[in-house]
């Protein structure tokens, strides 16, 4: 996996292309970086979209992104219907979202089959049992690998409120809509309060 | 009420319902979605659970399509989109509608307060995700320290994360978890 460049000195030479794309290449666009992605499809929408067509720069895309990120659902499946409604309106959209999930709901639906029909079969048991290990350790590092920052800036309110949600969730097993709706204004409020002692 | 009788029903309700609340997206909600479908609804074990977590790393496509697999084993080929759609069409909606009122004050940002307050929670949620994936999966000590070995190598190198999980495949299919 490359490293980011810095967006600038990728964009500069050519602006995004002027044309948009039409129905067919967003859908073939989209399903190319779903069937690319494995683990997340994050990494190669950045590559297909900045880098490869240049239908954004780096800022519109990173921009688009964290209106994804922050709101509720799975953030790539935002983004591909944000992304295509902005060159097609609404039918872009879905032929982004068709795009992104048609073909992986259809290889994902062949491997359910199997694993209802031979799940049982003591190897692939065996095989599955060692992928769910490696797969939660992948997890756990992703985690650590965003908790970073909050460490490095010393980011006390950040690191108890994750501390908050993850005692509420992961050990008291609380229902979700119950400790957000509780978190979320209590991590704003807090926030806010800290930042401005720090500004003032 | 009929979503009883209705598992298709019961479906799209519970993630249509999720879909809402996913901040942070879908690796995010894995605690909710083993709530509702191991200790509420009794739809799959627990080692299922890991089971289909792993399925859903193994396979290309977004994180979501776990819902996929999920739906499927409670409904077959119905079951799968149903839970699928419902998962995702409602924060579709959503996103392109609050997209289009944003493009219309150009270079509004999320206000960097509600970024900020937003982060450490995903990351608690994915962390309670890790916690909870991981009492499925490891059941022996040895399990456990494969899971701990893969965490410490993706967060020291920049290995494609596709040869950790064919690595734990290898060992799972050896007999050594």
């Amino acid at each position: 996996m490359s490293p980011d460049s810095p967006p600038a000195t990728i964009v500069a030479p050519e602006l995004p292309t002027s044309v948009p794309p039409s129905l067919i290449a967003l859908f073939m666009a989209f399903a190319k970086m779903s069937l690319a992605g494995f683990g997340g499809v994050l990494v190669w929408a950045r590559r297909g979209i900045v880098e490869q067509h240049r239908w954004m720069t780096a800022e519109e895309f990173n921009e688009t992104f964290a209106l994804c990120h922050f709101l509720p659902g799975p953030n790539v499946v935002n983004l591909s219907v944000v992304f295509g409604s902005r060159f097609r309106g609404v039918a872009g959209g879905i032929a982004a979202f068709a795009g992104l999930l048609g073909p992986p709901i259809v290889i994902v639906t062949v491997l359910a089959a199997l694993y209802s029909r031979f799940g049982q079969i003591d190897a692939l048991r065996r095989i599955l049992a060692g992928v769910s290990c490696a797969a939660v350790g992948l997890l756990i590092a992703v985690v650590f690998r965003m908790m970073m920052p909050l460490i490095r800036d010393r980011d006390f309110v950040g690191l108890l409120v994750m501390l908050a949600v993850f005692i509420a969730i992961g050990l008291l097993r609380l229902p979700l809509p119950a400790v957000l709706l509780v978190a979320i204004p209590l991590s704003i409020a807090m926030t806010f309060v800290t930042r401005r002692r720090v500004s003032a | 009420m009929s979503s009883e009788n209705n598992p298709v029903l019961t479906l799209v309700w519970t993630f249509g319902l999720m879909s809402l609340f996913a901040v942070g997206g879908a690796n995010a909600a894995i605690p909710e979605m083993y709530r509702v479908a191991v200790e509420v609804q009794h739809w799959m074990t627990d080692k299922q659970f890991a089971d289909v977590f792993a399925i859903s790393q193994l396979s290309p496509g977004p994180n979501v399509l776990i819902v996929t697999l999920i739906g499927y084993s409670v409904a077959g080929l119905g079951g799968a989109l149903a839970a699928t759609l419902a998962m995702c069409v409602p924060t579709a909606v959503l996103a392109y509608g609050v997209s289009r009122l944003l493009r219309r004050s150009a270079g509004w940002r999320w206000p960097a307060i509600v970024q900020a307050a937003l982060v450490p929670l995903s990351i608690g949620l994915m962390g309670a995700s890790g916690l909870i994936l991981a009492l499925s999966a490891d059941r022996t000590w040895v399990a456990g320290l494969l899971t701990a070995a893969t965490a410490a190598l993706a967060f020291a190198t920049r290995l494609n994360p596709l040869w950790l999980l064919l690595a734990g495949a290898f060992l799972g299919f050896a007999g050594v978890i």
